[in-house]
């Protein structure tokens, strides 16, 4: 399903991504590690493809098309989504009315009939039931005054809504105590499915004891360092990243 | 400057040539006011940036000469019936003016409440000239800058509104003014007065469209009071066209345990400039002064407030959020003055401005003043661009850019927008925000209600 090969990418002119290559397959967990500043965040804006962060060699293809020149709607609309790691809060706008334009921004690109608002609400309903989300959120404006639990938990329940192909889920598990850590997490878990793939990026172990990954990356310096199963993730707990010439923090 | 000095004389010429003409010339106490007027506009002139309160304002480079006073045909003018803007707005009680001039026939004022006197002020001048003399004439002309003098040397139209003792009046109310389709460029001065006694209530809507493409200069003065315990809230709506000049200023007087509700909205208009100052004279006084303003093209907006806490336990909140794109500008001035016995007073005061292009310009002064030792006031002024990482964000859910970037800006005038207390009246001013705006957006229902 995704397929990343020799990827270079530079932000502000510097080079963080200095060839990438990675291969995930549908109903496959993969969870990329790694130290501060080793280009984890970069990877996922890249794939998801925020303005700023420019692709200068290699590919990224997604069932087989080139993702790196396509707008970031479109990629979504194709199916490719970010779970953020800070979720941007949008007075004024209720979280019911953005997640009723995202999903009908994504249904006309796919030339399916937009949802009414009765169709919708009972969608909605059904999701928030299905991820153990309160309803109030949905009338609350987009993540302002959310916990950190809740952003989380509004992330997942978009992936739920918007239904991706390729989910990367971008240090979900940062500022999330442990108890909202294992709700986002069993969320996610609800979302594995043969059809779709999860990249999971984090910097720590724990959240890999809740998603369980298929198989794990070590990036450093912009480049994926070695690749192996879960086991290597309790390996860097244990180790650290020092012998990827990393100083511990 | 040379602009500038020479934009005084023609406007006094006007008045010599037609204060004989203008409405009350019976009435010696008006003709006194009139002059009193006249000579206090000789002496400061036309503002330029050297007035504080016309720091960043510049008047257009127009050819005073050209305007003149509207007659009685210019009113005549076939115009569309008025468009209605609140949404059950069925037996709206409502006096309409075209270029100026009232019009009864798409005015209505069938269903007028008893206890409330709504009517022109060329009508009242005949109907109740005490009651005018007793609103404008004090001891000494208050109007101490150029343009609200030469309204009152000019006033030839207005609207009186006088809500008696203890009526409260649910439904809003409107005025409006449809201007820009004469054959030669038009000025009017306005003079309003509203009047709410002690424990009255009344929801005022003033809606000034540009419904032509002629040019025109409105320089209005409102007069307001609000007795003890009553509640005004009152609305502006400009949809003026580009070539309009929309010169405001209100003066309101707050008595104890009253409110004055106020929430300008401006879209459009060459220079739409509005002056409010409000004296909060009684304890318990409380003033919301808040507006938005959308502006493109080289329009200019300006916002300027001045509130004057005199006696102890009064409020002051105000919120003003700009719109800019292309060449537009926005001047945002407030100051919040604590006079020496109002302790306990509350204020607040956020300007916030949004600008969509590189050549917008927005300048923002607020103020305040502290003389009194146990207040608590804020303020705050900002101005930015569309936030990159929300636009990210909302596009990585599948939104596609243009929407996305007009989600922000409705999601930017939402804040400003929550400050009007009347729900008819949020709702059909979200519906102009929504017209503004090019192409997609959330519709009213969606926006609004959810």
């Amino acid at each position: 399903m995704l397929e990343i090969k020799n990827l270079h990418a530079t932000v502000g002119g510097k080079e963080i991504l200095k060839g990438i290559n990675l291969t995930v397959n549908a109903g496959e967990v993969h969870a990329i590690m790694g130290p501060n500043g080793s280009g984890k965040s970069t990877l996922s804006y890249v794939i998801s493809g925020k303005d700023g962060y420019e692709v200068t060699e290699g590919q990224i293809l997604y069932n087989g098309i080139d993702l790196t020149e396509m707008e970031p709607e479109i990629r979504a609309a194709e199916g490719v989504f970010l779970a953020f790691q800070y979720p941007v809060e949008i007075p004024g706008v209720p979280n019911v009315t953005f997640l009723k334009e995202a999903v009908n921004a994504v249904r006309r690109h796919r030339g399916e009939d937009e949802l009414d608002a009765m169709q919708f609400v009972k969608m909605i309903k059904a999701k928030t039931e299905e991820l153990g989300i309160a309803k109030d959120m949905l009338k609350r404006a987009v993540n302002v005054g959310f916990s950190g639990g809740e952003k989380k938990r509004n992330e997942i329940l978009q992936m739920a809504v918007l239904n991706p192909k390729l989910a990367v889920l971008d240090e979900t598990d940062s500022g999330l105590d442990i108890d909202a850590l294992k709700i986002v997490s069993d969320g996610v878990n609800q979302l594995r499915s043969d059809e779709r793939a999860i990249l999971v990026i984090t910097h720590y172990q724990r959240l890999l004891d809740h998603i369980v990954p298929d198989f794990v990356h070590v990036l450093a310096h912009g480049k994926i360092q070695r690749s192996g199963g879960k086991e290597l993730a309790f390996e860097l707990e244990e180790k650290g990243y020092a012998e990827y010439g990393v100083a511990a923090e | 400057m040379v602009m500038q000095m020479n934009a005084t004389q023609p406007f006094v010429d006007q008045f010599d040539d037609v204060q004989s003409r203008l409405p009350g010339s019976k009435l010696p106490w008006l003709e006194a006011f009139r002059k009193a007027g006249i000579e206090k506009f000789s002496t400061i002139g036309v503002p330029t940036i050297k007035t504080e309160a016309w720091k960043y304002t510049r008047l257009p480079n127009i050819d005073c000469k050209e305007f003149r006073s509207a007659n009685w045909e210019n009113g005549q003018v076939a115009v569309n019936a008025v468009a209605e803007f609140l949404s059950d707005a069925l037996n709206q009680i409502r006096l309409v003016y075209v270029n100026g001039i009232i019009r009864p026939d798409l005015s209505n004022l069938t269903n007028l409440p008893d206890g409330i006197s709504f009517e022109p002020l060329t009508q009242a001048l005949e109907s109740d000239p005490e009651f005018i003399e007793s609103q404008l004439c004090t001891e000494e002309l208050k109007y101490d800058q150029g343009f609200s003098a030469l309204n009152a040397a000019m006033m030839e139209s207005g609207t009186i509104f006088r809500v008696a003792k203890g009526v409260q009046v649910k439904e809003p109310i409107e005025i409006v003014h449809m201007n820009g389709v004469a054959d030669a460029p038009i000025i009017g001065h306005p003079h309003n007065v509203f009047v709410l006694e002690a424990g009255s209530q009344a929801t005022l809507v003033m809606r000034h469209a540009g419904i032509g493409t002629s040019a025109y200069f409105n320089n209005a003065v409102t007069e307001i009071v609000v007795g003890d315990s009553a509640i005004l809230k009152h609305y502006t709506l400009q949809t003026d066209c580009m070539e309009a000049i929309h010169l405001s200023t209100v003066n309101v007087r707050v008595g104890k345990d009253a409110t004055y509700e106020t929430f300008n909205f401006a879209i459009g208009g060459r220079l739409s400039r509005t002056e409010t100052r409000v004296r909060l004279e009684g304890r318990g006084a409380h003033c919301n002064l808040s507006g938005a303003y959308m502006m493109r093209g080289r329009e200019h907006c300006d916002n300027i407030t001045i509130v004057d806490h005199l006696v102890p336990d009064t409020t002051a909140r105000e919120v003003f959020k700009g719109v800019l794109d292309d060449e537009a500008r926005g001047v945002f001035q407030g100051k919040l003055i604590v006079h020496k016995y109002a302790q306990r007073t509350n204020g607040h005061q956020l300007s916030r401005a949004l600008l969509l292009s590189d050549r917008a310009e927005m300048d923002a002064k607020p103020e305040l003043e502290i003389y009194a030792d146990d207040v608590k006031c804020s303020h705050g002024a900002t101005t930015g661009q569309i936030d990159e990482n929300a636009l990210f964000y909302l596009r990585s859910r599948g939104v596609p850019e243009a929407l996305a970037r007009n989600l922000l800006i409705q999601s930017f005038i939402a804040e400003a927008l929550e400050e009007i207390s009347d729900e008819k009246v949020r709702e059909a001013i979200a519906g102009l925000v929504v017209h503004w705006l090019p192409a997609d957006c959330f519709s009213v229902d969606e926006w609004v209600q959810a």
